[in-house]
């Protein structure tokens, strides 16, 4: 809990809920008749509506990435490290607007949701949705807010393939892009992944075919266990090192299977804490999301031909020892970029911190990311 | 104000407008900046400084973060009308290959180097017995980056063992001036040598 706001916060915010009534076709065949998007805004919108900013967020996080809800949160939004006065996506500048995915849980129609068909919580029968349909939920969430145009529209990790996905989809919508520790496509070990933390959930004795509900249940000990998963790999190993080195809890091996290392302690408790604020159907979702994204398997394969449409001005970023979306990913982005003669920029950062880095105050992402975002301070401004 | 590094005014002269450039080696953009001003040209700066490519960003500059040592196997061929190289041959593991890389990439490439023929190294080297430290060459033997520095007469026997071209050559001094001594005797007198090149065929 913040005692004082600090100063280059947001402050408090409260979510807003946006209804839809037209209906909506989905890549898998299906339609959602109605949804709601549940969203955040951040700074003001200017009178000629050039200053809006799209902030696409990334597999268990939401539309709350800045400020606090209330003076009782224990922690500010995912990316307050970015979004705030004076910081690099600066809303003393920009209207900085942040939904929640369709399929979410966090207020956005999803697994949770009552399905109008039933008058029961969707669960298992809640359509999977791809990176392509939350595009398309958020440019009909543009038009409502009134916004032809994005001044940018910036994620990272599952956030920067919408980036990528909305320079395909609406190359006229949007100036300026960032792509941040993302991929144009999943690598077999990263399905991998994916497929383990899948099963952990599907193998919880708890799951029911994905109607916990209707048992007054949920698969905790599965959900657990893809976060525990989820969370190695989004560090590095020198980071685990580091930050637990092979310290024991007790001092002293006890040839037990409790909790004895602290690298064991902390992940049973990032497990735990996210059984408490996230679904298991929606974890399923989000990862089906991320292993069919594809952009260039609609152009023969070819990415370069898939990243002709775009228009917009590029930032790419990476980590070095992010292993789960390696740089070696991002500059497979920036080639499709180059080929086609886009206007892109490319920093590969080194540290330590793995995947998660691109949450992190580090100076030089920072000192990039910012000096990219200052043209467009200028731009708004003149 | 900032005073021009010598060999750039010279690439701008050379470079047609409105071509595609990739210059190796960028540092923070002067020269993509003053030829997307002076000849409109676009294209991208590699650079493997993370500050210099936030001074890139700042300029406006496409900047990629590269370590030209790993090569250019993210370009394809042909794919530039120009690959430009100022001031980093000499610091490349090695300057060969990359020369036939930038030539593959590019349909010309421009290179400038300081030439290790001139006077003063000389002088310096059979004088003084010790590795020449000049205006051009400030460090010392074991702290430069300058691991592969050569004489012209080194540059234009590699171009011919290697089958390239040159286009065009000029040597210039520091304050960028280019006497008609210079041009009689350019591995003597030139401090910096500035090559268009094109690989034969």
């Amino acid at each position: 809990m913040p005692d004082t706001i600090p100063e280059n916060s947001v402050g408090l915010v409260s979510a807003k809920t946006m209804h839809f009534d037209v209906p909506l076709a989905l890549a898998c065949g299906r339609t959602l008749d109605t949804y709601d998007l549940v969203y955040e805004t951040y700074g003001e919108l200017n009178a000629d509506k050039s200053n809006a900013i799209l902030i696409c967020h990334a597999l268990s996080s939401d539309h709350h990435a800045a400020g606090y809800n209330s003076m009782e949160d224990r922690k500010p939004g995912w990316w307050e490290t970015c979004i705030g006065p004076g910081k690099v996506i600066d809303t003393n500048h920009f209207f900085v607007v942040c939904p929640n995915n369709l399929g979410g849980c966090k207020g956005s129609t999803g697994p949770t949701s009552i399905n109008p068909e039933s008058g029961k919580p969707y669960g298992p029968d809640f359509p999977i949705v791809t990176v392509k349909d939350w595009v398309e939920s958020q440019a009909r969430f543009a038009d409502k807010l009134n916004i032809d145009s994005w001044l940018a529209v910036i994620g990272g990790s599952l956030g920067g393939m919408q980036v990528l996905q909305w320079n395909i989809d609406f190359p006229d919508r949007i100036k300026h892009a960032a792509v941040i520790a993302a991929a144009p496509k999943l690598t077999a070990q990263n399905i991998g992944f994916n497929e383990v933390a899948r099963q952990a959930i599907m193998h919880d004795p708890d799951f029911y075919e994905g109607r916990y509900h209707d048992h007054d249940t949920v698969p905790r000990r599965g959900l657990m266990l893809a976060r525990m998963l989820g969370h190695i790999t989004y560090l590095s190993d020198d980071a685990m090192r580091e930050k637990f080195g092979r310290e024991l809890r007790q001092g002293k091996i006890s040839y037990g299977f409790d909790v004895e290392f602290q690298v064991e302690s902390y992940l049973r408790y990032q497990g735990e804490s996210f059984v408490d604020r996230f679904d298991a159907n929606t974890y399923l979702l989000m990862t089906k999301a991320l292993d069919y994204f594809d952009p260039a398997g609609d152009y023969d394969d070819n990415l370069s031909t898939a990243m002709s449409f775009a228009k917009a001005n590029f930032l790419v970023i990476s980590f070095s020892s992010d292993w789960r979306f390696a740089p070696e990913r991002s500059r497979e982005i920036v080639k499709a970029l180059q080929d086609n003669d886009h206007d892109v920029s490319y920093a590969e950062i080194e540290v330590p911190h793995g995947h998660d880095a691109f949450l992190i105050p580090i100076k030089e992402y920072l000192a990039v990311f910012g000096a990219w975002m200052s043209h467009l301070v200028n731009e708004v401004s003149a | 104000m900032k005073q021009q590094r010598p060999d750039l005014q010279t690439i701008c002269e050379w470079v047609q407008p409105k071509t595609r450039i990739l210059d190796l080696g960028c540092g923070d953009g002067t020269l993509l900046a003053m030829l997307k001003k002076e000849r409109n040209v676009n294209g991208y700066g590699l650079e493997i400084e993370v500050s210099k490519i936030v001074k890139c960003i700042q300029a406006g500059v496409n900047a990629i973060h590269a370590d030209l040592n790993a090569g250019l196997s993210d370009f394809d061929d042909r794919t530039f009308d120009y690959v430009v190289m100022t001031q980093a041959l000499q610091a490349v593991d090695r300057p060969d290959r990359l020369l036939n890389d930038m030539l593959r990439v590019g349909n010309e490439g421009i290179v400038t180097f300081p030439n290790f023929g001139h006077w003063r190294s000389r002088l310096q080297l059979f004088f003084g017995g010790h590795m020449p430290v000049t205006r051009t060459l400030p460090s010392k033997w074991f702290n430069t980056q300058n691991i592969h520095l050569c004489t012209l007469q080194d540059f234009e026997q590699l171009c011919i063992d290697n089958k390239i071209n040159i286009l065009q050559r000029t040597v210039v001094d520091r304050a960028h001036k280019s006497s008609f001594l210079m041009k009689l005797f350019p591995n003597l007198l030139g401090e910096i040598a500035i090559y268009r090149i094109q690989n034969k065929t």
